[in-house]
This record gives structure tokens, sequence and C-alpha cells, in this order.
């Protein structure tokens, strides 16, 4: 664990991780990271990029690791619940920028592009230090869930009715 | 033998050339980008994803342009492009029991929690041609939706409602869970092979190879009987543990469609019977595939279920050869490659061996000759 995640001063540490890692216990700093980020990494670039350049554009960085492509294997498990297997790789960016102050940020997000990896660092390390940018986070995740609600809700409308029809002569 | 030959240069530059001319065909016609493979043929760039192993919509997108539509070319060119990536991490497995799901469907349970989600299928559709298409009359189109979102959790119609009352087999977990997991992208596969690597090995499986194979256990030459329990079409967010964070980050959603077969059961004299299982998980929307998978997984297990070999989709090691389609097309396709000097060398000996036989039958003929006046007598 780094020392940026043993810190307890950190924004919305009171709010539901909403991807709890179950195998190990973390704690409430930890767990408002993995918010966070896992809201970062679901987020375009565009967005990314214009709200640094808002609020962020004069902030002194460097980078601590350049954007990187690779891949991660992704493992299932057989019967969902059973022995794991590889079940096969996806395009991965990562990236770690260092602000001026030496907070250290880190993403790994989904996909090939650099530049959503380096925002997505930059918000992690800009979080960490002062988190400045929980409202923009808190609008980015309540903007994803409103989508993924919309989705849920089409899908919702194909769901099966069964009704059974009357027959024989009652009459 | 191999003998260097030069001299097709020009003929090779000029051939790529005419490819480049004829992938985009009429300069007439709008060229076309890959967003909108992306976007409107999401279901072929769904299965170069899960059969060039890789899963990445916009190089999928950019495989099918470049590869002219060939799906096999597509997932070649994947293959290829992965392997000039390093690997950072293997997921923690993922949980296909919290999918977002898009469709979710039960043969084996008319009224089941979470109920029957249809989703975006071509189910129930009459096949005819809809030449709205063709004309460019399609209007926007948006879905209906309705007053709830459907439910986060779905339950599993195996593990939480058939295992329920113990009337399927548990899917084991090996004692030590942590135990090192079989990858056939980094090691060459042995037999007999494990499930994970069958189950790895079918999942990036030809779609055409694995659905016959599902198909001829169906009509009888495997000894498996399947219904559907669940299907599930939807996204899971994928988790990786870096070393330098220590702990859990999610990366992002990919979408999988998983099926689960219930299957012919098992027991004794002593024991109670069950019905068994084969599992189905592939990347993207593909049903026909993640069924025909579940088939022949089911299959493969003849020797830990004590059944007897009968046809093709049982014998692991015939399935897990034949399966790759860039392996195969491979093997078949280098047939048409310049084999001069082999073919020289054949040609050589049927000619060797045809003199040979014509000395002898000459022979035969004169002696013949001189013999038979003396039979005439």
């Amino acid at each position: 664990m780094t020392a940026h995640t043993a810190r307890t001063d950190g924004p919305g540490q009171d709010q539901n991780p909403t991807h709890q890692n179950k195998t190990a216990p973390v704690d409430q700093a930890t767990a408002a990271r993995q918010r966070w980020m896992s809201v970062l990494a679901r987020t375009p670039r565009a967005s990314l990029e214009a709200r640094w350049a808002a609020s962020y554009g004069d902030q002194k960085w460097s980078m601590l690791r350049e954007p990187q492509i690779g891949m991660v294997m992704v493992r299932g498990r057989a019967g969902g619940a059973g022995q794991r297997f590889n079940l096969g790789e996806m395009t991965v960016t990562r990236c770690a920028v260092t602000l001026s102050d030496g907070t250290v940020g880190h993403s790994y997000v989904k996909g090939r592009d650099r530049l959503q990896a380096q925002y997505a660092a930059l918000f992690d390390a800009i979080m960490l230090r002062d988190g400045s940018a929980s409202d923009f986070i808190d609008d980015l995740a309540a903007a994803q869930a409103e989508a993924k609600r919309d989705h849920a809700r089409k899908v919702a409308a194909t769901k099966v009715d069964f009704f059974t029809l009357v027959r024989g002569e009652d009459e | 033998m191999y003998v260097a030959v030069k001299g097709g240069e020009r003929a090779i530059n000029n051939a790529h050339r005419l490819l480049a001319e004829q992938r985009r065909g009429d300069k007439k016609v709008a060229e076309i980008q890959t967003d909108q493979i992306e976007q409107q043929l999401s279901l072929s760039v769904t299965r170069v994803m899960a059969e060039g192993s890789l899963y990445d919509r916009d190089l999928a997108a950019l495989a099918i342009k470049q590869g002219r539509g060939d799906l096999i070319e597509a997932i070649f060119l994947m293959r290829a492009y992965r392997t000039t990536l390093p690997r950072f991490a293997f997921s923690k497995p993922i949980k296909t029991a919290e999918m977002d799901v898009s469709r979710r469907i039960s043969a084996t349970f008319k009224d089941l929690p979470g109920g029957q989600i249809l989703g975006p299928t071509f189910d129930y559709t009459h096949r005819l041609l809809d030449f709205t298409l063709m004309a460019n009359g399609e209007e926007l189109l948006d879905a209906p939706s309705g007053d709830q979102p459907v439910d986060e959790h779905m339950p599993r119609v195996l593990d939480d409602i058939l295992n329920d009352e113990g009337l399927i087999q548990d899917e084991p977990v090996p004692g030590d869970d942590t135990a090192p997991v079989a990858d056939l992208t980094r090691e060459p596969i042995k037999f007999p092979a494990g499930r994970d690597l069958r189950l790895q090995n079918l999942s990036r499986g030809d779609e055409g190879f694995v659905l016959a194979l599902g198909y001829s256990t169906q009509r009888g030459y495997a000894n498996s009987h399947a219904f559907v329990g669940e299907i599930r079409y939807g996204t899971v967010s994928v988790e990786i543990e870096p070393e330098e964070l220590g702990f859990a980050i999610d990366i992002g959603d990919i979408e999988l469609t998983e099926c689960e077969t219930v299957n012919k059961f098992k027991g004794s004299k002593t024991k109670l019977p069950q019905f068994t299982r084969g599992y189905g998980l592939v990347f993207g929307q593909n049903e026909r595939k993640a069924i025909s998978m579940a088939l022949v997984d089911r299959a493969m297990r003849a020797d830990e279920m004590g059944e007897q070999i009968m046809g093709p989709a049982q014998d692991s090691e015939f399935v897990m050869e034949h399966s790759d389609n860039v392996q195969s097309t491979g093997f078949v396709e280098h047939i048409k490659l310049p084999h001069y000097v082999d073919f020289q060398g054949e040609l050589e000996l049927v000619r060797r061996m045809r003199t040979e036989v014509e000395e002898r039958l000459a022979k035969l003929e004169a002696e013949s000759a001189q013999s038979q006046p003396e039979a005439a007598e």
C-alpha cells in the first residue's frame, strides 16, 4: 500500500464505495479512492481534459510513468463460481504522475487512450492531495449511474409478462 | 527443404496495391469508418474480439475494415497485435452473478425471480429482409423504457434455484484457489488438459467449429442431453490489483455472454442422482457461441463423469487441437505457398518409379513374347 492510501483526511471517505473489494477489507480512504478511480476509468478523455483545462490548467506536475498500453488477462470461473480460467485479454492503459508537492496519482483504464489514462492519474493525484475534484467526481458518478439506469429501464421493457389464456366453456 | 527464391517483389507490391484498391471498392461509395463498424456491425466486432482473444472494440473494427470483412483475417490481425503488448496483470475472477444484464433467459423455469428478460435478440423475428434498411429509410429509433430498471443482482438459475435442493452438482473450486491457472498463450497445450485450459481454448475457438461440435452432441455423438438453465448477456466490471497500489481497482466494464446448461443426471445406487453442468462464457454478445461452448464443455467432461467416449466432441485432444481458426487457417492455407522444391522431389521420385515399372513391364513383355511361340505349339 502506498503512503497516500494511508491518509485519512481525504474527501469522500464517508461515501459508500460502489465496488468494495470483498477479499480483503479496506479502510475508508482506500474505499473512497477505489470509487473515484472506478469513476475516472469510465470517463471519456474529452470530459477529463476539459475539466482539467478549466480548473487545473496551471498545475505543475510531471510524469512518473509515461502512459503505457498493455493488456490484462481477464479471468472467469467455471460455472460462474468454480475453478478459475483465463478467458481472454483486454487492452488497458496505465499511467502515473507526480504533482508539485510530491503527491503521486495512478491510473489503469480500459482501452488504449493514453491521454485518458494521463488525466485519470492527474485527477487521482488531485483527489489524494486535497479532494478538490470531489464535486466533479460526484457529477461523473451520477451521470454514469443515470446512463446505467436508463439502459436498465429499456431492458426492463423487454421482460416477459406471462399470462394464461382461459380455455373451456364455463358459460 | 527450403531454398530462397527471389523475384516476386514487384508482383507482391502490386498485388497488395490491387488488394487495397479492391478493399476500398467503388470510390463513388462513401468510405466506411471504423466507428460505423464498431457501432453498426457490433456482432462482427464481438466475434473478432472473442476469437482474437483481445477485448478492444476499436481495434476489432479496424481489423474488420482491413480484412475486408473476412472475420478470420481480422481475428488473425488481432492475434498478431496482441503479441506486441506487455501483460500488466491478471484480473480477479469476474463476477457474472453481478452482471448488469441486457438479456437473461431460462429455458428450464418459466417463472423465475428477476423474470425472463429478452433484451436485444433476433429470436422471434420473422427473418424477412427489411428493405427499409437498404433504402436508408430507417427512422431514428428509440426503444421504450419500463417504469423500473431491471433487478441489479439477478439470482442464478443453477446456483440459487436448482442447487437450493441439491439437484445439480456443485462447481468444484479446487482446494487451493491460488494455484496457477493454465494459460495456452504461454504454454503449449498438454494432455490430459484441465478444465481451465479447455474453457480458455473453447472461448477463443472458432464459432463454426464449436457450433458444429455442440450440434453433434445433440445428434447423438455424446451422451449428454442439455437444457439451457440460463443465458445472460450484459456488462461486468473488471478488477485488478496492481502491485504498486496493493488494493483492487476497477478498470472498466466489458460485455460478456454466459450460458449454463443443465445436463443428464448422474447417480448410483448409493449416491443421489444430480444434474450435471456445462459452461460457456465469451466476450461480447454471442449466444450461439456461448451455448455451443457449454455443450462441448460438458461433452469434454466425459472422463470426469465416467462416460463412454462415443463422439469427437468428447475427445479433448481432437477438439482443442482443431478449434483455433488462426492455427487451422495457417496450416490449411500454407499449402498454397511455393512448394516448388518439395514438389520437384516428388516429381522426380514419381518419374523414377514410372521408369522402373516401365522397364519391368517391358522385360515381362519380352519374356512372354519369347515364351509364346512355344505355348502355341
